[in-house]
């Protein structure tokens, strides 16, 4: 690895296009990233992010424009091209093969790792790696990736990716690195990131979460509609004005909650403490109920225990009493064959029916006013639902349990690599709907949407330890709470 | 100690210990299988369903079904029992041509995102066809060479147990253990980001068709050994044998999880099961009938082992 000036060009892309269908994903995007700095790359869902990360990497051609690794623009475009010249990868989602073990993932990533003793060799290296970036991991090279968590496995794969073997790693693009990780492990991954990039590396970070691309990035690359729209020091932006650059406007300050109880009559579903330890929980109509904690608690145990409390085991009853909206859309979300569509209104299908034939008119109108309320973006409802961004994707899931007549809403992280003028919108509906008498109970990693809760439970090692009301919820009552072990 | 068998342990004990209940009370019904000849007996089938059930677990680790195994096998039975008896130069070019055949398949299939089981039961008609041109009648003659490894006296324990050994072995250190298999394995369970790590799954594709033919070609070869004559029809039955010792070994139909020791014991056990339910005198009717029980027996043992070890980690 030569350092020997700071102002080395890793790549530089210039005029970029990319046009998928009738959807221009990238419109003439030029950009270079320098070695030694830490690039922010903020934008909306389907503005173009993982597109440019895609032209990077090399796994997509631009239609036009050129892209250049290095200083050499004789070594061509594509993927080995890109790896040749160190650069790396960690994707929304989780790229690992879940049927092969930590040190097998890391000999799948890295070519060069073979030959007798490779076994030895690769769980060496991971393994120091992950002290490196994550002290105390508690993590086994020899264990299978499909039996790790999701912030396990995101771990795994950030430590795979700056490891060095063969090839030198020059630049590492992070796509939402932190979205499955708790406060504790994203400090850590920050951390690292700033030493990486003291010792002459280079990183794009893409996170929805700007206070963290404010604090990690030294120049701030924002894109909207396929375009690069604002490009300064990260001193230069504020969270407003980078909000702004976006283009949705968020009002700052929450309006003040109105604090009804709303604990009347009985409640709309309740569970006593789980293995005799803990509080009891119970949720009542037109209330927000909020799970907190740091991640992989009994959140999502919980949640799924509630669901299948609520429905039936072998019919399906003909007024859903409760629906599920999936944090991990591919293993429990999205049908991924189907259309974007037949995606939303496979819940609603008995509403939509009549004597038991789908009466496809109604399907369409539902497609059509779902679409505009939480603005999907796609030329057409009958497009595959793997043409949308993952962000999108996440919409018609909750599209899915929004439009079902379900008293109960259940929701697993959903917001995860969503974009904030959607949250916005999202969390907008929740209350009306909360209003109306529905009640959810919302599961998430990110601090604020916990904070919009009226009543919130927070969860350690399965699980509840405390339970926050109104004003009490709070930032610090909930990190405070979170560490609190619970009384046997 | 949080964990008493991991799912992985579980997947290979289960087949193991079917084989082992199966074998007790085999000995029990007929203890004269508890000899050297006995043994040898019991498994010497086994050993070209074995090498079969290895080369449908290469197509399987990577997602996709051989349904054409079975004729696949016979063709090469057929071409053992005729070319490679009368001009051995002549009947290995044909085996290599098998074998290049197989690797274009898989490149189409890749290629074309075909469904594999489509291009595979077409090429059961090919190969099945080919088999009949070559063999009309059954006849040919089994090479000597062949003959001589497959009824070979090798010292303390039987050939069919001595071949399954290193079948299993063999099979494990490539699959499982090298490098190149961490490969093959890693397209079952994730190909886009093998592909993204560099990877050339077309390659891949090729490489895992090509080796199943391989195993499948010695599966024919050494059938022939055994039975020594051919018939164009004569396996048949491979290749929802090879399918089910997949699955009874451990295996799973999508996402590359594959054993081949389980496979080889998963071979060794629907063998036995046969010669069980012949042992009990249940009338040859109802015997495919009594292996399906079995095969469902086994893998409903092998979710319930599951689920109880999900429930005890959870804790």
């Amino acid at each position: 690895m030569t350092q020997a000036g700071s102002t080395q060009t890793v790549v530089s892309v210039s005029e970029a296009k990319v046009v998928f269908g009738a959807v221009k994903a990238l419109d003439g995007v030029t950009l270079a990233i320098r070695s030694g700095e830490c690039v922010g790359l903020v934008g909306h869902n389907g503005a173009g992010k993982s597109t440019i990360v895609n032209v990077i990497n090399g796994g997509l051609s631009p239609h036009q424009g050129s892209v250049v690794y290095g200083e050499d623009p004789t070594l061509g475009h594509g993927i080995s091209a890109a790896r040749q010249s160190g650069i790396r990868c960690v994707f929304q989602e989780l790229s690992l093969c879940p049927n092969l073990t930590v040190v097998e993932n890391t000999r799948v990533m890295h070519k060069p790792l073979s030959g007798w003793g490779w076994r030895r060799r690769g769980a060496d290296i991971i393994g120091r790696k992950l002290d490196e970036i994550f002290p105390g991991h508690g993590i086994d090279s020899g264990e299978n990736v499909g039996n790790l968590s999701i912030a396990e496995r995101q771990m795994v794969e950030i430590a795979i990716t700056f490891c060095e073997i063969g090839h030198p790693v020059r630049l590492v693009i992070l796509d939402e690195p932190t979205s499955s990780l708790d406060s504790r492990l994203a400090s850590q991954l920050l951390a690292y990131v700033r030493r990486f990039v003291a010792a002459g590396g280079s990183v794009i970070f893409i996170s929805h979460i700007l206070s963290e691309i404010l604090g990690i990035a030294d120049r701030i690359i924002v894109m909207k509609d396929g375009r690069v729209v604002a490009e300064r020091a990260a001193s230069g932006f504020s969270e407003h004005s980078l909000i702004e650059a976006m283009g949705s406007v968020v009002k700052e300050h929450r309006a003040a909650r109105v604090l009804t109880d709303k604990r009347t009559g009985p409640p709309a579903l309740a569970a006593a403490p789980v293995h005799g330890r803990g509080l009891a929980f119970e949720a009542f109509p037109g209330e927000i109920v909020g799970f907190a904690g740091l991640g992989g608690h009994g959140q999502t145990d919980m949640l799924v225990k509630l669901y299948l409390s609520l429905s039936g085991d072998w019919f399906g009853r003909r007024d859903p009493a409760a629906m599920f909206v999936a944090g991990d859309r591919a293993v429990n979300g999205t049908f991924p064959l189907w259309s974007i569509l037949k995606n939303m209104s496979v819940a609603l299908l008995p509403d939509l029916s009549h004597r038991g034939l789908l009466d496809e008119a109604r399907e369409q109108v539902l497609g059509r006013s779902w679409r505009e309320k939480i603005e999907i973006r796609t030329p057409d409802m009958d497009n595959n639902i793997l043409s949308l961004s993952g962000g999108n994707q996440q919409k018609v899931l909750f599209a899915r349990a929004l439009a079902s007549r379900a008293p109960v809403v259940l929701m697993d992280d959903p917001m995860r690599g969503v974009d904030i003028g959607t949250k916005q919108e999202v969390y907008g509906i929740l209350r009306t709907e909360a209003d109306q008498g529905r009640t959810f109970i919302w599961y998430s990693t990110e601090m604020d949407e916990v904070c919009l809760c009226d009543r919130v439970y927070v969860f350690n090692n399965g699980a509840i330890v405390a339970e926050l009301k109104g004003k009490a919820v709070t930032e610090e009552n909930i990190l405070a709470a979170s560490f609190t072990e619970v009384a046997a | 100690m949080k964990k008493i068998f991991s799912p992985d342990t579980i997947r290979l004990i289960v087949p193991a210990l079917s084989l082992t209940v199966l074998l007790i009370a085999v000995f029990y019904l007929q203890p004269r299988a508890m000899s050297y000849t006995g043994l040898n007996l019991l498994f010497n089938l086994a050993v070209p369903i074995a090498l079969a059930t290895i080369a449908q677990m290469l197509i399987m680790t990577v997602n996709d079904l051989d349904l054409s195994m079975g004729t696949f096998v016979s063709f090469v039975a057929c071409v053992t029992a005729t070319f490679l008896q009368a001009s051995p130069l002549l009947g290995i070019v044909i085996l290599l041509a098998a074998i290049a055949t197989y690797a274009v398949i898989g490149v189409l299939i890749h290629l074309r995102d075909l469904p594999s089981i489509v291009v595979t039961l077409g090429m059961s008609f090919v190969w099945g066809g080919l088999a009949v041109l070559i063999l009309p009648a059954p006849g040919g003659q089994a090479p000597e060479w062949i003959r001589a490894i497959m009824t070979s006296k090798p010292p303390i324990m039987p050939m069919a147990i001595v071949a399954s050994i290193l079948i299993a072995v063999f099979s494990h250190l490539l699959i499982m253990r090298s490098s190149f298999g961490v490969v093959l394995r890693g397209v079952g369970g994730n190909a886009r980001s093998v592909e993204r790590a560099g990877w050339s799954i077309i390659r891949a594709r090729a490489a895992v068709y090509a080796l199943a033919a391989f195993f499948a070609i010695l599966a024919g070869i050494a059938l022939v050994g055994l039975t020594t004559a051919a018939d164009a029809n004569i396996a048949l039955r491979y290749t929802l044998l090879s399918i089910a010792g997949v699955i009874l070994g451990g295996g799973e139909f999508v996402g590359g999880r594959v054993s081949p020791i389980g496979a080889v014991i998963g071979a060794l056990t629907l063998t036995l099961a046969g010669s069980f339910l012949s042992f009990l005198r249940i009338s040859p009717d109802w015997q495919i009938g009594a292996q399906g029980a079995i095969l469902i027996i086994v893998l409903a043992l092998r979710l319930l082992l599951n689920r109880f070890e999900a429930r005890r980690t959870r804790r």
